[in-house]
């Protein structure tokens, strides 16, 4: 979590450009330079491009700002980068964007994400009270309760994310797991907010959220989104945040392999979405995949790029909101709802709820909805729910 | 110049120009130790259409054009020395045909050999090319343009012996097509049996056109390939074992590389074998043929071969080899440049001595690797050395010893590969007169206004 001394080893990048690929090298990976294909919108790019502004070879400007934000931070780089320096690649980045964030350099759309959860909480600013609207009247936590379910931004005000938090919901309910949610008192997980570098805001949202986990009695906690997973997993700690962390995939497969839940019989070919920060960041391949196999008469198919080669929707980073990988066939969602639609599958399914929202927008760009469903495992299962 | 951008955008779309001081930045150098100059225009064309017309474009308002692939030739071939339009060729990234009987691929300029690996291995898996060291994203058309190799280049030669047709847009605009494309719908020759008119294209970096489209054979892919390792400190047996090596005619690719650290390299050379076959018994022949080619060393305890056990096989069998790019890291610095003359064999031990020379009269940490050409009628033989990017005065005295090493492989009858400004210059100093001027005439002939990669092969 620690944000390297990125400004005494930027310089060590070569630009050799194996991050733009995935292993074995078919297409470009790298959601930014995919979208834009200036070698400035690579990571070797942004990364010599920092090193310029550090030594003051060019000038802070929008058009860097955005370079940098552009960064979904897949960690497609990290994989694919030869060079020892490889697993720092984007805490430098982060590093980088926590110094223009210092001396208010940043592109208008971030300020705008920062201003909206400093204020409301969630970057969509949404009244806080409204932050249960989804729920139907789901259980709110209470000290006993086995899991603390943290429903997230996405989830709590996003359309297609309150969907997937209600299918998730009924499947928990559907088994019989003791869970509660905060409503209301739930706060933005801050995983974005760290990746956009307002390290100050993100530390305070870790203090705030993990205070409330610890009086509420809090010891196991189910996420929504891979995001959320990722930070409470591997960020809190460091900031006293202790706490068993999973993503709802690992619960679901758990609750299958032990007979609690029992989909019936489906007709479907799924290719599944793996998101960043489930498989490139926590290593979580196997789980969803588990999930989708067990149903039975879904055939899985593999996207080309797929595991620790998977394509990024272009959320990461707040892109789900400030968007800046927008505005063409090239945006990486757009990219990724071709590639899905190419394996022959009828259900592209996600396990991520900017994944959810990103390649709905996109399967609809590319006037693929009629032949393409953009769905959450937890909502494939919902609908497949016969018996305990 | 405002004019010409707005053209520009006119021709391929606002999405894909830029006069951005970002760009602008990053387009004006390469990862090696030239000057950088940045240009005023960055260009992304999608079709030889477009590339006509900025072409066009840039004739009639006399800007300097430079085609770029990924710009990794490290010594500052596509860093724009009068500014204009650099043309990164990378959106042209079709793979137009394969012709899986004549044994060759048709490309469009921006393709990678990255991408067409993957491509071959998934579609063509019996056919592969000429795969070089740089990274994956070098285009196919950049590593031809400099007389790029690979590890089909002992075998098969440079890997623009192995082009076999082009597409080029004329320094006028003018589409032109060299080889049998000219005349038929197959591409199989750039030249026979006709007068071979690629030699007007291939070496010069981009200054006597834009090439669009090309040609590359393709060579079986054997279902195996493996590795030998021969070692001996004797540095003058290194010409030798090669040359033996190459008379077998069993050997795909021979490597030679040198470096101080780990302290179990210094002063050993490792000889690199690379072996394919349909078959183990395949595979175990050439292997015995290599083997009883060089058993007089081995009876003579002047070298040996090494067991290469399967742990250490992957980072010697992979294509391109990542370790090529690492060496940038192995001092923590960002930073390596080589000069590679390419030259005959038995210049090894020379040259082997200059390079440890500079190294320690500079300071530098140092490594080669010398590629044999061709079946041992030549070799590129890399003085490398890395730097430190933030050290000023690193970075100096590496580009000082690198300009010694390519004047001193010159003195000695080799030909620098890749050379940058200051070194073609050189190169042209001891040039044969007429040569020179037929090269002029050449230039000025196709490109009257000098619009094109100007500074390159441009004789005072």
């Amino acid at each position: 979590m620690q944000q390297k001394d990125y400004a005494s080893q930027i310089h060590r990048c070569f630009r050799c450009g194996y991050c733009k690929f995935p292993t074995d090298y078919s297409s470009f990976n790298c959601p930014s330079y995919r979208r834009f294909r200036f070698d400035s919108y690579s990571t070797g790019g942004r990364l010599w491009l920092i090193y310029a502004w550090l030594k003051g070879e060019i000038e802070w400007s929008e058009h860097l700002a955005e370079i940098l934000y552009a960064c979904t931070t897949c960690k497609n780089c990290v994989e694919q980068c030869p060079m020892k320096f490889a697993p720092d690649i984007v805490d430098w980045i982060v590093g980088a964007r926590s110094d223009m964030v210092e001396k208010g350099k940043i592109p208008p759309r971030v300020a705008r994400f920062f201003e909206a959860v400093y204020g409301y909480g969630n970057p969509f600013k949404q009244l806080r009270s409204d932050r249960a609207a989804w729920s139907n009247g789901t259980k709110k936590y209470a000290p006993g309760d086995e899991y603390l379910l943290y429903v997230g931004c996405l989830g709590s005000y996003d359309e297609n994310g309150q969907k997937m938090a209600r299918s998730i919901v009924h499947v928990l309910e559907t088994a019989g797991v003791s869970f509660g949610i905060l409503g209301k008192d739930e706060e933005c997980c801050g995983n974005e907010i760290y990746m956009l570098g307002e390290t100050g805001l993100f530390q305070n949202l870790v203090e705030k959220n993990s205070q409330k986990f610890k009086e509420l009695g809090v010891k196991k906690i189910v996420t929504l989104s891979p995001h959320a997973y990722n930070t409470m997993k591997n960020n809190y700690p460091a900031f006293g945040g202790n706490f068993e962390v999973y993503h709802y995939t690992q619960i679901l497969n758990d609750l299958i392999k032990k007979n609690k839940i029992k989909p019936s019989r489906a007709k479907a070919k799924v290719t599944y979405q793996d998101p960043c920060f489930l498989g490139r960041y926590n290593n979580i391949y196997d789980e969803p995949r588990q999930i989708l196999q067990s149903i039975p008469g879904i055939k899985l198919v593999e996207m080309e790029r797929n595991r620790k080669d998977a394509f990024c929707c272009g959320g990461g980073s707040g892109n789900f909101v400030t968007d800046l990988l927008a505005g063409s066939a090239d945006s990486p969602a757009r990219v990724r709802a071709r590639e899905a639609y190419e394996t022959g599958a009828d259900t592209l399914a996600v396990a991520c709820p900017s994944c959810l929202t990103m390649l709905t927008d996109a399967v609809k760009a590319e006037n693929l909805d009629d032949k393409l469903a953009v769905k959450d495992i937890s909502q494939i299962l919902k609908e497949l729910l016969s018996a305990k | 110049m405002s004019d010409v951008y707005e053209a520009l955008q006119k021709i391929v779309g606002k999405d894909y120009v830029s006069n951005q001081a970002e760009e602008r930045y990053f387009y004006g150098r390469d990862p090696g130790l030239m000057p950088p100059h940045e240009p005023d225009f960055v260009v992304m064309p999608k079709t030889t259409e477009e590339v006509q017309e900025i072409v066009k474009l840039a004739n009639r308002e006399k800007v300097p054009i430079v085609p770029k692939g990924a710009g990794l030739a490290l010594t500052g071939l596509v860093i724009p020395q009068r500014g204009g339009i650099v043309l990164d060729m990378k959106r042209m990234d079709r793979i137009l045909e394969v012709n899986e009987k004549a044994g060759y691929v048709v490309v469009e300029a921006g393709t990678t050999h990255g991408v067409l690996k993957s491509y071959l291995q998934k579609h063509y898996p019996h056919l592969r090319h000429s795969i070089p060291d740089s990274p994956p994203i070098a285009t196919i058309v950049a590593n031809a343009v400099i007389h790029g190799q690979g590890r089909l280049t002992q075998q098969r030669g440079f890997n623009s012996d192995m082009v076999s047709g082009l597409e080029v847009v004329l320094p006028t605009g003018e589409l032109c097509r060299i080889g049998s494309c000219s005349v038929s719908s197959y591409w199989f020759s750039k030249g026979p049996p006709l007068p071979d008119l690629s030699g007007l294209f291939l070496g010069w970096f981009g200054s006597t056109g834009v090439i669009t489209k090309l040609g590359m054979k393709l060579y079986p892919c054997k279902k195996i390939r493996d590795v030998m390792l021969f070692l001996t400190d004797k540095v003058d047996l290194v010409p030798e074992v090669i040359r033996k090596l190459a008379h077998t005619e069993m050997v795909e690719d021979i490597v030679v590389t040198a470096q101080p650290i780990p302290l179990r390299f210094k002063g050993n050379f490792y000889i690199l074998l690379y072996i394919t076959g349909d078959s183990e018994e395949e595979i175990e022949f050439k292997k015995k043929m290599a083997w009883d080619a060089l058993m007089e060393y081995v009876e003579s305890r002047d070298g040996g071969f090494v067991s290469v056990t399967p742990d250490m096989k992957p980072p010697f069998l992979a294509m391109p080899s990542k370790d090529t790019a690492r060496f940038a890291d192995v001092s923590k610095g960002g930073g390596f440049e080589y000069s590679g003359p390419i030259a005959p064999i038995d210049k090894y031990p020379l040259y082997l001595k200059k390079l440890e020379e500079l190294a320690a009269k500079y300071k530098l940490f140092y490594s080669s690797a010398a590629r044999v050409i061709d079946g041992g009628h030549s070799m590129m033989f890399s003085f490398s050395y890395t730097f430190n990017r933030a050290n000023p005065d690193e970075m100096k005295r590496a580009k000082t010893a690198l300009d010694e090493a390519a004047e001193f492989a010159l003195e000695e009858g080799g030909v620098i590969w890749k050379p940058n400004i200051n070194e073609q210059q050189m190169i042209m100093e001891r040039m044969d007169p007429n040569t020179l001027k037929l090269m002029t005439s050449i230039k000025h002939l196709l490109d009257p206004k000098g619009i094109m990669n100007p500074g390159n092969w441009e004789a005072k």
